[in-house]
């Protein structure tokens, strides 16, 4: 297993996606109205077959994906496809069905299995009718030089990324991708929600014998990163990953870029989720009002922040809101799906995933809130610690004080008398989370931030006192 | 279905592809969830399409459609072809295939009763059950239960001739009831956690797990578990239950043996491995009564990593990984095998769906059976802990330093089990750990875990993996590194 297990997941329940058009892009992606022509043909099904609430959710994806490893293209890969997926719901009674197939005898029968499911099933009291039509925040995250990226346009930008890896006889790996998704939910109470999004993703490692270092960016446009400058800082810091001496295990004060916050505190995403508060599988069940880190953290999602991409609208076709979570140090509210909310006597934050499931609802737009220092003053305020620039593989030990354990990985540097002064082994680390943000000494500029577990989000580089590593591996 | 595999073929040949391969996969999948009483998630999907695979000028391309016309498929098998010369811009050397021979054939795994042909009420009712059961104990704040059940048919189709269509049924369940008490969370899962057990089997698999039958001891464990002393931290002598010691392998042989990751070609995401070439036939890997082989073959029994023919077309084989402790081999494919030596592919190149490239991935990389009876092991061990079910795993990028927690221990002393122990973990190096392996349970003990949820890739894809094991006991081993606070 791999921790993208995680991540996937996430991406699922979050449905962004990706794609790619231009010479060698294939086929065109479908129009609002064809989406709407679908929708429409199979809520027109639903009410012919006298099924009393119908939901559907189509959505087509058109990505592609160069993948790169000792200094050449080794897999190159495009992907187009639609999913239609059908929810009905009758007397109390719910079940989802979902197919790849768009003709009317294929919609008919995902309608008539949707209805036998959830016919197969005890009756949910506490299931609630659909929404009705609702207002949704315009955002714009579909950006056209981003879906009409080619093959040719990432390739050519891969074998410069190459080329500099060739020169400095090292070898580079990783991934450019490009693409978009486009999707609309529907009901037959007249809700009709669409949104579409475009992303670009480049992520570089580069080796320098045995030592190794990795940037990554993901943005909407892919304009707003450099893949040639993301391979020159990966290719400077593993020339000075080189080397590395073994440290003991203990505790340190550590700078963390803000891809290992990102991977760490991605981890807490479920916890603000009402349902797992109700279930008490949550860490923050029976934290409400306490305050549960320090004073320097403040903790929102906010699906409108520029740095965010994701539907203004959840699984049910709640319009999203921005909720203040963690308020200096506080924890102050929680996200709730439309049916939480009823339990809990609130009003939903359109957080919800979609129905049926288990899980509920959850932040997907955390944005951390940060400060002013910079990681380079972090270092200079340091007499004796680690600058950290991602984590790896990393799993919760214990949930209710969130111990996390996992590892360091791609340059890990010593930092002695306000310098960095060299590259240290890895480490594994065992440290509570809750702990870990009571003893934030500085905050960088919060930003849209990319690591490999977490799903993207906005969040500061910050310098921690007192971060536990427990053992330390060969390399 | 042949006719759309022919056609893109066709057009891909017609395009300038040297060699093509084609799959067109039809999947198909149940999930049903029960929490505290209620369903969950109560769903089905199916997704049909094609993936054409392309070598042109040397370098590899791959699209995908779901549009299923003549049109839309040689649409798609341009599409490689253009991608192919994409990837052309940045190659070091020419894509080189180790020769295979051709096949036509279709083969089904087994399956007894189609799961989905059993009527979902007698499911739902079944994990209700269960749920009510758990949920019967005191102490108990969390019911969860869950069914799987896959059936994937794929064509295989490529320009040396082969025409193969594959049916693989896996079905799967789990139950877990969790505990909240003075400030800790407690659960148990049965007979796994993260989703239970999974195989290549219909719904013979559920009813011989009896999910009612372990209800009331998984539910009355995890309450027990509040109460029980913690897992020291020591160094000491463990023995691992089958469940925790197949996600062992998984982690700490199954990945490193995956010749991409050796070369490099999984460096900026999964990983690379500390198995480098050099390490063939002179790595002791573990001690000499471990033996580790990686078998696809139906032979070895039904599980996640069994099929007839890989996703390249290649038949499935018994891989020698560990031969009497030694490291004896890595799992490859066409374009690797020569690299090590090998002159055709270990046939382990599998596909998550028809969108996705296949990959060099872990069939059943199971650790052969040893010689000891359970209750003998148990009697023989005079201090150690013994260890099971999963709760957290985590494994470096060379998937040498690893740490492993379980949801249960109990201690042994004087050759007898003398009381439970919560929050266990143990940490080590690989190859030290393998090489303290000095016992191994028989054949009477062992189990083919099958592990659903493998991610690798980019982007990513999850597959099913088998991993045998029977009960295996490890000296000085560090155990309570988690929970420390050295």
């Amino acid at each position: 297993m791999s921790p993208a297990k995680t991540k996937r997941t996430i991406e699922n329940l979050r449905q962004k996606n990706v794609t790619s058009r231009g010479p060698s892009a294939g086929p065109q992606v479908r129009s609002e109205r064809e989406l709407r022509a679908i929708a429409d043909r199979v809520l027109r099904l639903a009410k012919s077959r006298r099924i009393p609430e119908t939901e559907v959710h189509v959505e087509e994806i058109v990505s592609a994906l160069t993948r790169f490893a000792g200094n050449a293209i080794h897999q190159h890969v495009a992907e187009q496809g639609i999913t239609v997926s059908v929810r009905t719901v009758a007397d109390g009674r719910t079940a989802r069905v979902t197919t790849n197939r768009v003709d009317e005898d294929s919609l008919c029968a995902a309608l008539e299995d949707s209805r036998s499911l959830a016919a197969s099933q005890p009756k949910d009291p506490q299931l609630l009718p659909m929404l009705s039509s609702q207002k949704y925040r315009r955002v714009n995250r579909y950006i056209p030089v981003t879906a009409s990226l080619s093959a040719e346009d990432r390739a050519r930008a891969v074998k410069r990324v190459c080329d500099l890896a060739d020169k400095r006889g090292q070898v580079s790996a990783g991934i450019f991708e490009s693409g978009q998704a486009h999707s609309l939910l529907a009901n037959s109470r007249g809700l009709l929600a669409g949104y579409r999004q475009t992303q670009a993703e480049f992520s570089v490692t580069f080796q320098q014998g045995s030592a190794a270092s990795w940037a990554k960016a993901n943005d909407a446009d892919v304009r707003n990163f450099d893949p040639q400058k993301l391979a020159r800082i990966a290719s400077d810091k593993a020339i000075r990953a080189q080397n590395p001496v073994e440290l003991p295990a203990g505790h340190y004060s550590v700078i963390l870029e803000p891809a290992a916050v990102l991977d760490l505190v991605g981890f807490l995403f479920y916890d603000f989720a009402a349902t797992a508060v109700e279930d008490k599988r949550s860490c923050f069940a029976g934290r409400m009002g306490k305050r549960v880190f320090g004073k320097n953290i403040s903790i929102r999602d906010d699906a409108y922040h520029p740095g965010q991409l994701g539907a203004p609208f959840d699984g049910e076709g709640g319009p999203r809101q921005r909720v203040s979570l963690v308020d200096k140090g506080v924890l102050r509210n929680l996200v709730y799906s439309r049916r939480s909310a009823k339990v809990a006597g609130t009003k939903p934050t359109g957080h919800g995933f979609a129905l049926p499931n288990e899980y509920g609802e959850a932040p997907m737009n955390l944005v951390v809130e940060g400060g002013t220092s910079s990681i380079e003053e972090m270092i200079a305020s340091t007499d004796r610690g680690l600058l950290v620039t991602r984590l790896w593989y990393i799993r919760e030990v214990e949930p209710y004080e969130k111990i996390m354990t996992g590892m360091t990985r791609d340059g890990l540097f010593l930092v002695e008398r306000g310098e960095v002064t060299g590259s240290v082994r890895n480490f594994r680390f065992n440290q509570s989370v809750l702990e870990m943000l009571k003893n934030v000494e500085l905050l960088g500029e919060t930003r849209r931030s990319s690591g490999e577990e977490a799903f993207e989000m906005v969040v500061p580089p910050m310098k921690i006192g007192n971060f536990h590593f427990s053992e330390a591996t060969k390399f | 279905m042949w006719d759309y595999c022919g056609h893109s073929l066709d057009v891909a040949r017609l395009r300038g592809a040297t060699y093509a391969d084609v799959r067109v996969m039809h999947l198909r999948q149940r999930d049903l969830t029960t929490k505290n009483g209620k369903v969950g998630t109560l769903g089905q999907s199916e997704s049909i399409g094609l993936g054409i695979r392309v070598v042109v000028h040397g370098a590899w391309g791959f699209a995908s459609t779901d549009l299923l016309t003549r049109e839309g498929v040689a649409a798609c098998a341009a599409q490689a072809v253009a991608i192919g010369k994409a990837s052309a811009l940045a190659k070091k050397e020419n894509v080189r295939l180790a020769p295979e021979g051709s096949y036509v054939d279709s083969w089904q795994g087994p399956c007894r009763k189609d799961p989905f042909e059993i009527p979902v009420e007698s499911q739902i009712a079944l994990l209700l059950a269960v749920d009510e059961c758990m949920r019967k104990v005191k102490g108990v704040t969390l019911s969860e239960t869950d069914m799987q059940f896959r059936k994937v048919d794929s064509w295989f189709a490529s320009t040396e001739g082969s025409k193969i269509h594959q049916r693989r049924v896996i079905s799967g369940c789990g139950i877990g009831a969790t505990s909240f008490r003075d400030d800790a969370i407690q659960k148990r899962s049965y007979p796994n956690s993260f989703g239970g057990q999974y195989m290549l089997a219909g719904y013979e698999l559920i009813e011989s797990l009896d999910l009612l039958g372990n209800a009331p001891r998984v539910a009355e464990e995890v309450v027990a578990l509040h109460s029980a002393a913690a897992c020291p931290q020591k160094t000491g002598t463990l023995i691992l239950g089958g469940s925790q010691l197949g996600l062992q392998i998984h982690e700490s042989v199954g990945h490193p043996i995956e010749l991409d990751r050796v070369l490099g070609q999984e460096a900026n995401f999964a990983g690379t491995s500390f198995l480098t070439l050099d390490k063939l036939n002179v790595l002791w890997y573990g001690s000499p009564i471990v033996n580790v082989v990686a078998d696809a073959r139906i032979v070895h029994g039904p599980s996640l990593g069994t099929f007839a023919y890989d996703d390249e077309g290649v038949p499935a084989q018994c891989t020698d990984i560990i031969k009497n402790g030694e490291f004896r081999g890595y799992l490859s494919s066409r374009e690797t095998a020569h690299l090590v030596g090998l002159n055709r592919s270990g046939g382990t190149m599998r596909t998550e769906s028809w969108n996705r490239l296949p990959m060099i991935r872990m069939t059943n990389v199971s650790l052969l059976p040893g010689e000891w009876n359970f209750d003998n092991l148990i009697a023989d061990t005079q201090d150690g802990i013994l260890m099971d079910t999963n709760r957290s795993w985590s494994i470096d990028d060379r998937r040498y330093q690893f740490q492993f927690s379980t949801e249960i221990a109990w201690e042994i002393k004087g050759g007898k089990i003398v009381r439970m122990l919560k929050n266990p973990s143990y940490s080590g190096i690989t190859t030290e750990f393998w090489n303290s392996c000095d016992a191994i349970c028989d054949a009477k003990h062992w189990t083919l875990w099958g592990t659903p949820n493998c991610g690798k890739g980019q982007p990513m894809q999850t597959m099913g993996t088998g991993h045998g094991t029977s009960p295996a006991r490890f000296r000085n081993i560090k155990f309570g590194a988690a929970f420390s606070d050295e």
